[in-house]
């Protein structure tokens, strides 16, 4: 009989997510070809990260709003109509084939931000063009001061904190009682706690909380199927989860760049604290995702650990620690963590060399990809690097030229797999089925 | 009590400037003095940081040191406050993209080097930089951009600059994360600068160069 996860061993659940991941339950091939070519697809990718040569070089690219743009529609419109979010994703995959598709949640219910009255970002048609991708408005939602309330409490602070700072429709949150005096019936437990709930504010950001799931349920029961659906097509996805580094999970959307640039001087202790503590948090985060996805492929932005951003001795004080212990944490597991290097790595690749061996993909953007390889070639499957630059601006012949140049840098005896070096939003088609299909001519192992 | 701004400043320490300034303006010194101390002092920021000794935290850091500086000296300065000599710089996020983090650093160390500086924020519609050259006579504009959208408006913002026949004594600089040689070919700019320093030092050559 099959064992409980939390009975496995690390290998075990990697097996377990693995053996998902080649044979989706309950996926009926449209046909025999495109069984084989599923399961040849995902192998490919696996024989990359395993370390092995693969038939060739799998390739990937990573895509934002551009399938939106190929299909003719705009950002706006496909976070707003679920059936063209669905079917301009679909016609990318069939039209381009790649060896994987990323997610369609990369394009989130607006409607539900609507609801909300987000303040974090700015999307389409609300606070940028509509022919635009969203994009992230940096503040102080965590005060210098409340580290030691969200290192207390994480979830009471998000709950009471945060989401009434990024979320204007739940300011009233701010009211609600800890969760964790109801533990009796009686006093100034269930009983008190209880009385928030029928305030009027409260129960008018329950109400906006219900509506913006209620959107978010729609937008999911359409595109929930599109993982399915692409696999009964012969294409696997590439993402099972998602987390973040904990330095970049407080410094992007809690404390701020220039939050946490000061913490690091003022408060260097309380910031190292609040990072350990919710290390775990960002482990669950990811493993939760690649389990419910049946993929162990867990994607890790990487935003302020980048070259130039801090210094050796910063980034192995504040930065490498926890994104060291939340890769090691991902891999207990059975996850296959994918740190994702924005910017340039060069000057960190020896550090970040220390993973275990087979068990990550480091993915990079500008990263000198010939030096990559040779530091961690032995250790990690490396990914990405084809420049988002010539991609946008570049002529086909261009894109032909990167590609085989990387795939002779880093593609040697196995190990890599094609990825642009950012996300692809609105560039020239014929250069992403350039990058593609080059891959696929130039990428043969013999 | 080591008595030397400049030099706390350089190396960071926020408290012991600060509470140089204050004694320095209890004993009644002239707060121009001090702000040139502390300009000293950046000055060693932004050499430290083009050896790469120091990096973006340093930087921020000390602009927050010096923003400190300058509040506990501002009552204290007769009106205009220090001369700008260096030239005219008109710095803004293209439009579309309202990324301000990098664009911030670059024009606060253009303002702590010396030029005065026309900070248009972000999204910043293409004819805005037309007009605030026209108005300031600025012969050089920085154009940031973080996302990839960036280069078209980029392109249109410097075709606009063009079209309104103030090219040719204009000298553009591009900058942001995914900026190479290939896109200041592409947008038809003059340069690019990889970091603040970079784009210090680009308006410098061609504000002196004039």
């Amino acid at each position: 009989m099959e064992k409980k996860w939390e009975e496995m061993t690390a290998d075990e659940k990697r097996n377990d997510l693995i053996g998902k991941w080649l044979s989706p339950p309950g996926v009926k091939y449209a046909s025999p070809d495109a069984e084989k070519e599923y399961k040849a697809r995902v192998q490919r990718i696996l024989d990359a990260i395993n370390l092995k040569k693969p038939d060739r070089v799998p390739v990937f690219p990573m895509m934002g709003f551009f399938p939106a743009y190929y299909a003719g529609f705009t950002p706006r419109d496909v976070m707003y109509d679920y059936d063209k979010l669905m079917s301009s994703h679909v016609k990318y995959v069939l039209d381009f084939q790649p060896d994987a598709h990323g997610s369609v949640t990369i394009s989130p219910p607006g409607k539900s931000f609507d609801i909300l009255d987000y303040k974090l970002y700015a999307w389409p048609g609300h606070g940028v063009a509509p022919e635009y991708s969203y994009q992230c408005i940096e503040g102080e939602y965590m005060k210098a001061d409340e580290y030691d309330a969200l290192t207390d409490d994480p979830t009471y602070f998000f709950l009471t904190t945060f989401l009434p700072r990024t979320m204007a429709a739940l300011d009233a949150f701010k009211m609600i009682s800890p969760l964790t005096s109801m533990t009796e019936m009686y006093g100034g437990f269930t009983g008190a706690a209880l009385v928030p709930y029928g305030l009027p504010p409260v129960q008018a950001a329950l109400k906006a909380l219900m509506d913006a799931g209620t959107e978010a349920f729609k937008w999911i029961q359409t595109v929930g199927a599109y993982g399915g659906a692409m696999a009964v097509a012969g294409f696997p996805g590439f993402f099972g989860g998602g987390t973040k580094a904990p330095f970049d999970t407080i410094g992007d959307t809690l404390r701020g760049t220039r939050g946490i640039i000061t913490d690091m001087y003022r408060q260097p202790a309380k910031l190292i604290r609040a990072m350990e503590q919710i290390t775990p948090i960002m482990v669950k985060m990811g493993v939760a995702n690649a389990r419910q996805n049946g993929c162990p492929v867990v994607f890790i932005p990487l935003h302020k650990g980048a070259d130039g951003f801090m210094s050796e001795e910063q980034f192995k004080k504040f930065y490498w620690p926890t994104l060291k212990d939340l890769i090691t944490g991902l891999i207990a597991e059975g996850c296959i963590p994918f740190p994702w290097a924005e910017g340039g790595y060069n000057t960190r690749l020896k550090l970040i060399k220390d993973v275990p061996k087979g068990k990550v993909i480091w993915g990079f953007d500008t990263t000198d990809m010939a030096k990559a390889k040779e530091i961690l070639g032995d250790v990690a499957c490396i990914g990405g690097n084809m420049s988002i630059a010539t991609l946008s601006v570049g002529t086909v012949q261009n894109v032909k030229d990167s590609v085989k140049k990387l795939i002779a840098d880093a593609g040697k005896g196995g190990g890599y797999i094609m990825m642009s070096g950012a996300v692809i939003e609105n560039v020239p088609p014929a250069n992403v089925k350039a990058m593609i299909d080059a891959t696929k001519e130039y990428g043969v192992y013999k | 009590m080591a008595k030397d701004l400049a030099k706390a400043l350089a190396d960071l320490k926020e408290d012991e400037a600060l509470a140089i300034v204050r004694e320095k303006l209890n004993a009644g010194a002239d707060p121009i003095g001090i702000l040139n101390d502390a300009g000293r002092g950046m000055e060693t920021v932004g050499a430290r940081f083009s050896k790469s000794e120091y990096f973006i935290p340093d930087l921020v850091y000390s602009g927050e040191i010096l923003k400190q500086i300058n509040e506990l000296v501002k009552p204290k300065l007769a009106k205009g406050g220090a001369v700008k000599t260096g030239g005219k710089v008109i710095i803004g996020t293209v439009a579309g993209d309202i990324h301000d983090i990098g664009k911030d650093i670059v024009v606060f160390m253009l303002d702590v080097s010396g030029f005065e500086v026309f900070d248009l924020g972000v999204d910043v519609p293409i004819q805005k930089f037309v007009d605030k050259i026209k108005e300031t006579g600025s012969t050089v504009v920085g154009l940031s951009g973080f996302l990839t959208l960036a280069y078209d408006a980029m392109k249109q913002t410097v075709e606009a600059i063009q079209k309104a026949g103030l090219r040719d004594k204009t000298r553009i600089m591009i900058g942001g994360g995914q900026i190479t040689d290939d896109i200041v070919k592409y947008t038809g700019a003059d340069a690019y600068g990889k970091d603040a320093v970079a784009g210090v030092t680009l308006a410098r050559k061609w504000l002196s160069a004039k």
